[in-house]
């Protein structure tokens, strides 16, 4: 036993915590399935297939990436299915097949991969696939929406195709209200308490994962509650988000309608789970914070200003590129730092 | 009774005490031969003053450290000095090491005891330097030379760490319910040499028999002198006997960074550390014995073991009966303690335990990406970026994490336990450390 050692030698701590990335990845992409449920139910099949589709596609793409990258392939991660689950929830159900096949290759390849892999990506893969869908095939990802219905009229009609020609009339709430005021979305609805019910419990047309508040709001809690997530960057997100819509987004002055912002458009799924993504989000609390207000703040400007109705994908892009200087500009809280400052602080 | 405990960060990992908690301290019997490193304590590697062949006597002294920092070793057993030479030491690789044959007719060396009241300070302070006593938690520090800090130095209080934080280990938990007036008694000794009223002993809450035995033991011996020492019982939360974590549990006093205990006007003991002061002052004797927890589910027989110095682990494992599917064999706690990779490694004067590991109690998987969580930065007790220094380093530029404070980090551990990608942050800590001390 003693000349040649049986066991190990290694560096300390020899204990770990349970949690690996892998559980992360896997609890998040389960965290998700009560909204992929509901949008089944919503718009059909059609939503799952899309869904399958994303996910396979991103599996194969980051698969094939690594392998021509000469690095181990890591699929099993889950971190790859979780990216083609969120590419899905961003883009409308009624898409042709081919689409979330490309955005894979945006999201996997382009955007992770070649940025050296896990933990090196500067902007959320799902949400430069969206981008870039977006800027190819902006009819097809501004149009192709199918109006809820309920899984027993309809659903396999959508599903052969019968559907897709009413799919294409039916704009998306923030549309209408872009395009023809808040007016003319109460008047859709039938009143604005219909508007809250139906937009909070998801009966709305919008992308496949985007339309429940109330079923995101729950994954986010129950991400919460395992640690995974804080509450600081969905806080600050919807409450700046809110705030701005309530200021600027009315008439006049402190008129807008903060919950119709809130609850419409992707902004529930982008504040619990695109701008919580922990690579391209800053690390320490008060840099989330800012970082929160910052996407909420850009969603509602582009909603209110710019030229397209959403500003999600885009408000999280662009707050994405300045998560390493806010990484740089927050760093923790010391325990007594010494009290000459070090060498190279002096510099 | 609510705890007291640090400001930042920390980890709650298992206890496994339960394997050792409940077993008394058991007298191992002496072994053969022993193997006694010139080197047991922080500081410069002691000269031998015995030669090859020499009878040798329990307690003599036979090597020192002259005119450096250091600690005297004495011998652990009546014999003859078989060898010098150099063996496998738990730290450092190897070490040379005076190689002591037992006499097995020999019998125990007994001391009298006398009341260390009627000493001076001088004369206390000479004993415990006389009798090799070191910072016995695993830092090793020389305790005399830590018992005259500098003149300048307004020390006020003396914190005893029973905190115990590190999983597994149950050596002082176990010394305090044994022994609690003698640790007691040590204390006072203590802030006799120093010249201070005041003395706090930390004890984690998962140790309520400990903090009811020596509350208990302190208030008996309260009055005798002239000093106030009481219990404060801290919170179950790792590092909670990091000394700067307990300093600021048991008195609110923070010690800046790259600073001593003494900045704030304290200075910690170790509890066997202070038992080794009591045994010193009233009975003249040398450290020459350990108490150390080995533990672990690959070892046939956990226990809480008082030990010879110099005695090889191979010599413990058979005693306990021998050890199967072992992983991992770890020096010290599992966040801070060494790996070893022999058995012929001796239990030294810090061995404060051996962890015996099997595949459910550690892991050896690799590690993957840093995903930027920021678990290590919760994690962290000094308030460092463990994963930013990680990542320097992964690209080769080490010697820029100053800035993150590197020289803060004591290698708690509680960022690579934290990390879902089971990175070995702590290892690129001190990779970081080494390269900004080679570009110097």
């Amino acid at each position: 036993m003693t000349s040649k050692p049986e066991w190990a030698v290694s560096v300390s701590p020899h204990i770990r915590k349970g949690t690996t990335t892998a559980q992360i990845m896997w609890t998040v992409s389960a965290s998700l399935m009560p909204v992929l449920i509901l949008s089944i139910y919503n718009f059909g099949f059609r939503s799952l297939i899309i869904t399958l589709v994303s996910v396979l596609s991103c599996v194969v793409v980051e698969a094939i990436s690594q392998k021509a990258m000469g690095r181990s392939v890591t699929v099993t991660d889950g971190s790859a299915v979780l990216t083609g689950i969120l590419l899905a929830f961003v883009i409308p159900p009624g898409v042709p097949y081919y689409l979330p096949m490309i955005g894979a290759v945006a999201a996997m390849f382009i955007t992770k991969e070649l940025m050296g892999g896990l933990g090196y990506n500067v902007w959320n893969p799902a949400l430069v696939g969206r981008a870039l869908l977006q800027a190819s095939f902006p009819v097809a990802i501004t149009t192709a929406w199918i109006p809820p219905q309920q899984l027993s009229k309809g659903v396999w009609d959508v599903f052969l195709g019968s559907g897709a020609l009413d799919a294409i009339s039916t704009a998306t709430p923030l549309a209408v209200v872009k395009q023809y005021g808040m007016k003319a979305l109460v008047q859709q609805f039938g009143g604005i308490d219909t508007i809250y019910w139906n937009f909070f419990v998801g009966f709305k047309p919008g992308c496949i994962g985007e339309t429940s508040a109330l079923l995101i709001l729950l994954g986010g809690l129950f991400l919460m509650s395992r640690k995974i997530i804080t509450w600081h960057i969905p806080v600050s997100t919807l409450g700046s988000a809110a705030l701005i819509a309530w200021i600027f987004g009315g008439e006049t002055w402190f008129s807008g309608a903060p919950l119709v912002h809130v609850l419409s458009g992707g902004l529930m799924l982008g504040a619990f789970y695109m701008a919580t993504d922990y690579v391209t989000s800053p690390t320490l609390k008060s840099a989330q914070l800012l970082f929160g207000f910052g996407v909420g703040g850009l969603t509602v400007l582009i909603r209110l200003k710019g030229g397209y109705p959403e500003g999600v994908c885009y408000a999280i892009l662009l707050m994405n590129c300045l998560t390493p200087a806010l990484d740089e500009w927050f760093q923790p809280k010391r325990f007594a730092p010494p009290k000459a400052a070090p060498v190279a602080a002096v510099k | 009774m609510a705890g007291t405990t640090f400001a930042k960060g920390g980890i709650h990992p298992d206890e496994h005490k339960e394997l050792t908690e409940g077993l008394a301290i058991e007298v191992m019997p002496p072994p053969s031969q022993v193997v006694l490193p010139l080197s047991m304590h922080f500081g410069a590697i002691a000269k031998p003053t015995v030669k090859k062949k020499q009878e040798v006597q329990e307690g003599e002294e036979i090597a020192v450290v002259e005119k450096a920092l250091g600690a005297s070793i004495h011998s652990s057993v009546t014999g003859v000095v078989k060898a010098i030479e150099p063996r496998p030491h738990p730290t450092m690789v190897r070490c040379d090491a005076v190689i002591i044959d037992r006499d097995p007719e020999a019998p125990p060396r007994q001391y009298d005891s006398e009341d260390w009241r009627k000493l001076s300070r001088e004369q206390l302070l000479a004993r415990v330097k006389n009798a090799g006593i070191v910072g016995m938690g695993g830092a090793g520090f020389p305790t005399f030379v830590k018992l005259s800090p500098p003149p300048n130095a307004k020390i006020d209080t003396l914190v005893l760490n029973g905190a115990e934080c590190e999983p597994y280990l149950t050596t002082d938990h176990r010394l305090m319910l044994e022994y609690p007036e003698k640790i007691i008694e040590g204390a006072k000794i203590i802030l006799k040499i120093l010249g201070i009223k005041q003395g706090i002993i930390g004890i984690e809450l998962n140790k309520p028999d400990a903090i009811n035995t020596m509350n208990k033991a302190a208030q008996q011996l309260a009055g005798k002198d002239d000093d106030v020492i009481k219990v404060q019982g801290m919170d179950v939360k790792y590092p909670q006997g990091s000394e700067k974590q307990l300093i600021y549990s048991l008195t609110k006093r923070s010690v800046p960074g790259g600073g001593l205990p003494f900045d704030v006007g304290v200075i910690v003991q170790n509890i066997s550390t202070t038992l080794a002061v009591f045994e010193a002052a009233t009975m003249q004797k040398p450290v020459y014995e350990k108490v150390a927890t080995f533990s672990g589910r690959a070892l046939h027989r956990q226990a809480n073991l008082q030990i010879k110095v110099g005695t090889l682990l191979s010599d413990v494992v058979n005693y306990l009966g021998g050890a199967k599917d072992v992983v991992k064999i770890v020096s010290g706690g599992p966040m801070m303690g060494f790996a070893i990779s022999s058995l012929d490694v001796p239990v030294t004067k810090t061995t404060s335990g051996v962890l015996f590991l099997n595949s459910s109690e550690t892991d050896l998987g690799e590690f993957g990406p840093c995903i930027h969580c920021g678990w290590c930065m919760e994690a962290c007790p000094m308030g460092l970026s463990p994963k930013e220094v990680a990542l320097y380093v992964e690209a080769g530029r080490g010697h820029l994490t100053e800035k993150f404070g590197i020289f803060d980090c004591f290698e708690c551990g509680c960022c690579a336990y934290v990390c879902p990608a089971k990175r070995p942050l702590v290892q690129f800590a001190r990779l970081a450390k080494i390269a900004i001390k080679k570009r110097g």
